[in-house]
């Protein structure tokens, strides 16, 4: 804590100095005549981050295999940071110049973190749609003659075992295959749950903007009391109410997730749908399809929808964050996808405990975290994607 | 001052209103519950005799209503009911010692959420506004960015990838803090906030993050109003002009903010309390929904919906303080 403050302090002299020496080199060049301290802080501060980060990286590959594993997950998070870098910087490379016309230049003005999200969103759509085919063994496969918890990484030295690259779970099951299927059953699951609930809160919220009078009242009220109980405390509380009823009624448990999940969250969907449609239902052109003599159908789909979608289509990839996040959350509490179906959530609690081994074997503690990570990489790329197109649409430049 | 008074008041008996509805969704919820606890812990070979005593002993035979408005009378009194597991477990051994009212079991559990949402939020709230404060001052640099990218990062992993990383860098791989945080009454203050220091950490850089865009955007807002221009004008520093004219006024949406992410705190301890063991009322919620002690659930719901409620009313509150405009709505 001491040699901190006294880091920080050291850092502020040596920023003075670089901001004198830039005076004095440069002749008061305007760019270093006028710079704040702060800003002279903060570059000293990047740079020592920076060497900091090399050293680091550095000792990784030492040869003395304690300060090594010490620094492995920093080696890797560094290695995977340039991988990631690179190869969002290389498909946007691919973008700007194959394609269409629109979609150049749809390339051409799109930040790097939204690039990589549009990949990363590919590739987990490409592994959920084809699982069956990528993964070497089956989700629930026991393989005979294969020992549990082999280490990940495919190095016999280390415990590992080439034939099961990221290793076995305790059971004897092949991580790779119950990650590559976690896609298919995860992100299926909560893309199914997003739609349901943009199709229920959809519905719903256009009718009552479009009706407005005792049909509004009811559902706003419904759902502001709906609002009003925490979403995971909800969600736990009728997931309770339905594990017993689950095996009485003979519908699996997931069924009662998804439409758990998929209430709670139509009521945010609700709210914006009534908002926008609200805004959409003054309008002239709205007055002139009722003059027609168009019905309530017409009246939805056809006009109050197109007009509605930029603010829906950036929602839905925020609400699909969400609901991804609280599947994998109950998964995680023991109350969501029921094993012996592969998900992240429930590998992250299967697996969690091998954390503590990262000293000594950093390898085997990657389990839990490969599977946490993959989770977080989605809703990062989903993020970096919604926030990109929000920054687009609203036209925020300062 | 009078009418500001009045606006609180109304507010203040609508969040009552809003609570006394879903203690109702909350009781009938689990009334849904096929069966009920008498029949679940005989098991199937239970005589009729012995599942009507249990039901009688613990008023299960009542109807609804009259059970409704017997579990909200207490509640009143700070009376929660009696914990089904534990007075299952008081039968079996004769003895009525320990805590079998759900309240007994509750308070301390909560005083220690209580504790960890107070550490955290007296890390978070300062933190996130100097580093909204210096994105707003720096936007569009490299500084904005990296710190967007990281907040963008931490908002959406879930709790757990982050409570892991966290342990593995601050717990296995540089032992500074523990990552089992077994608090117990009578501790010292150092060592416990010292064991709950990586729970509060978790939280703090999922709570930190929101708070800080919205500081970096509220300032940014107010970036583009004439009496900044002129403070810029008359030659004030960057830092002097956020700091002095733009972060008051922006203060408002910001206190709303801080009062709805601690809100989010109330319940984001779930996952966070789990994964550290801390012995804290989310813990206490998920394992009640495991073994179905009801009445522990329900008194858990009612506590995290009032917390919510009440800091929601708060933020609703101070906005509506900060705001002369809304002092009259037309």
């Amino acid at each position: 804590m001491i040699w901190f403050a006294v880091g920080l302090i050291v850092i502020a002299a040596v920023a003075w100095g670089f901001r004198f020496a830039g005076q004095a080199a440069t002749r008061q060049a305007p760019y270093f005549r006028d710079m704040p301290f702060g800003v002279a802080y903060g570059y000293i501060l990047a740079v020592v981050a920076l060497v900091w980060l090399v050293w680091a990286y550095v000792q990784g590959h030492s040869a003395d295999p304690l300060v090594a594993n010490k620094f492995f997950f920093l080696r890797i998070a560094v290695e995977g940071f340039i991988i990631c870098a690179t190869v969002a910087w290389l498909f946007r490379l691919a973008g700007r110049s194959i394609g269409t016309a629109w979609s150049r230049k749809m390339f051409r003005a799109m930040p790097l973190t939204a690039a990589f999200g549009i990949l990363m969103i590919l590739i987990y759509a490409f592994v959920a749609i084809f699982a069956p085919w990528l993964a070497p063994y089956g989700q629930e496969q026991i393989i005979p003659g294969v020992a549990a918890n082999i280490v990940p990484g495919g190095d016999p030295a280390l415990g590992g075992d080439p034939a099961f690259p990221f290793g076995t779970d305790q059971i004897g099951r092949d991580i790779l295959s119950r990650l590559i299927y976690g896609a298919q059953n995860t992100v299926g699951i909560a893309f199914a749950t997003t739609l349901l609930a943009f199709f229920l809160g959809g519905t719903f919220g256009f009718l009552a903007a479009t009706l407005g009078g005792w049909l509004d009242q009811v559902l706003s009220r419904a759902v502001d009391v709906l609002m009003a109980i925490p979403s995971l405390i909800f969600a736990l509380l009728l997931m309770t109410i339905a594990s017993v009823w689950a095996p009485r009624v003979g519908i699996p448990l997931t069924v009662f997730m998804v439409l758990i999940i998929a209430v709670i969250d139509s009521t945010r969907v609700f709210r914006l749908a009534r908002a926008v449609g609200q805004n959409i239902v003054v309008m002239d052109y709205i007055e002139a399809a009722k003059l027609r003599g168009e019905g309530m159908g017409y009246l939805v789909f056809k006009e109050i929808l197109p007009n509605a979608t930029a603010p829906l289509l950036a929602e839905f990839g925020l609400r699909f964050c969400f609901v991804f996040l609280t599947i994998a959350a109950l998964s995680f509490l023991g109350v969501g996808i029921q094993p012996p179906l592969a998900d992240w959530g429930t590998m992250v609690r299967d697996l969690g405990s091998f954390v503590n081994y990262a000293q000594f074997a950093p390898l085997a503690a990657t389990a839990p975290l490969l599977a946490a990570g993959a989770i977080a990489m989605l809703t990062v790329a989903v993020n970096f994607v919604v926030d990109w197109m929000l920054q687009r649409s609203s036209g925020l430049k300062e | 001052m009078g009418s500001v008074l009045k606006i609180i008041l109304q507010r203040l008996a609508l969040g009552i209103l809003t609570l006394l509805i879903v203690s109702v969704v909350i009781f009938g919820a689990v009334n849904l519950l096929p069966g009920d606890f008498a029949e679940s812990i005989l098991g199937q070979g239970a005589t009729p005799e012995a599942v009507a005593s249990i039901r009688r002993d613990l008023g299960l035979d009542q109807p609804l209503i009259t059970r409704y408005f017997d579990w909200l009378g207490g509640v009143v009194q700070g009376d929660l009911g009696t914990s089904f597991a534990q007075a299952n477990f008081a039968s079996f051994t004769g003895t009525t010692s320990g805590a079998t009212t759900v309240a007994a079991q509750i308070a301390p559990r909560f005083a220690n959420t209580m504790f960890l949402a107070a550490v955290t939020a007296v890390i978070a709230v300062p933190f996130a506004i100097i580093l909204g404060v210096l994105a707003a001052l720096y936007r569009n640099s490299v500084f904005d960015r990296a710190a967007n990218i990281f907040t963008l990062t931490s908002i959406s992993s879930p709790e757990f990838f982050l409570a892991y990383i966290l342990i593995l860098f601050l717990a296995v791989l540089n032992p500074i803090f523990p990552s089992l945080s077994n608090i117990y009454s009578g501790m010292a203050f150092s060592e416990r906030l010292e064991k709950s220091m990586l729970p509060a950490l978790v939280l703090t850089l999922v709570v930190t993050a929101h708070m800080m865009r919205m500081t970096r955007a509220a300032i940014i807002n107010l970036l583009a109003s004439p009496y900044i221009e002129m403070a810029r004008l008359k030659g004030l520093s960057p830092m002097r002009v956020i700091v002095r004219h733009a972060l008051p006024n922006a203060l408002a949406p910001i206190i709303n903010v801080i009062a709805i992410n601690l809100a989010y705190l109330i319940t984001g301890v779930v996952v966070v309390e789990v994964v550290f063991v801390y012995p804290g009322i989310g813990q206490l919620f998920v394992d009640s929904v495991k073994i179905r002690d009801i009445p522990v659930v329900q008194a858990c719901c009612l506590i995290f919906a009032a917390a919510y409620i009440l800091l929601n009313l708060t933020a609703d509150i101070m906005s509506i303080l900060s705001n002369p405009r809304m002092r009259h709505p037309k």
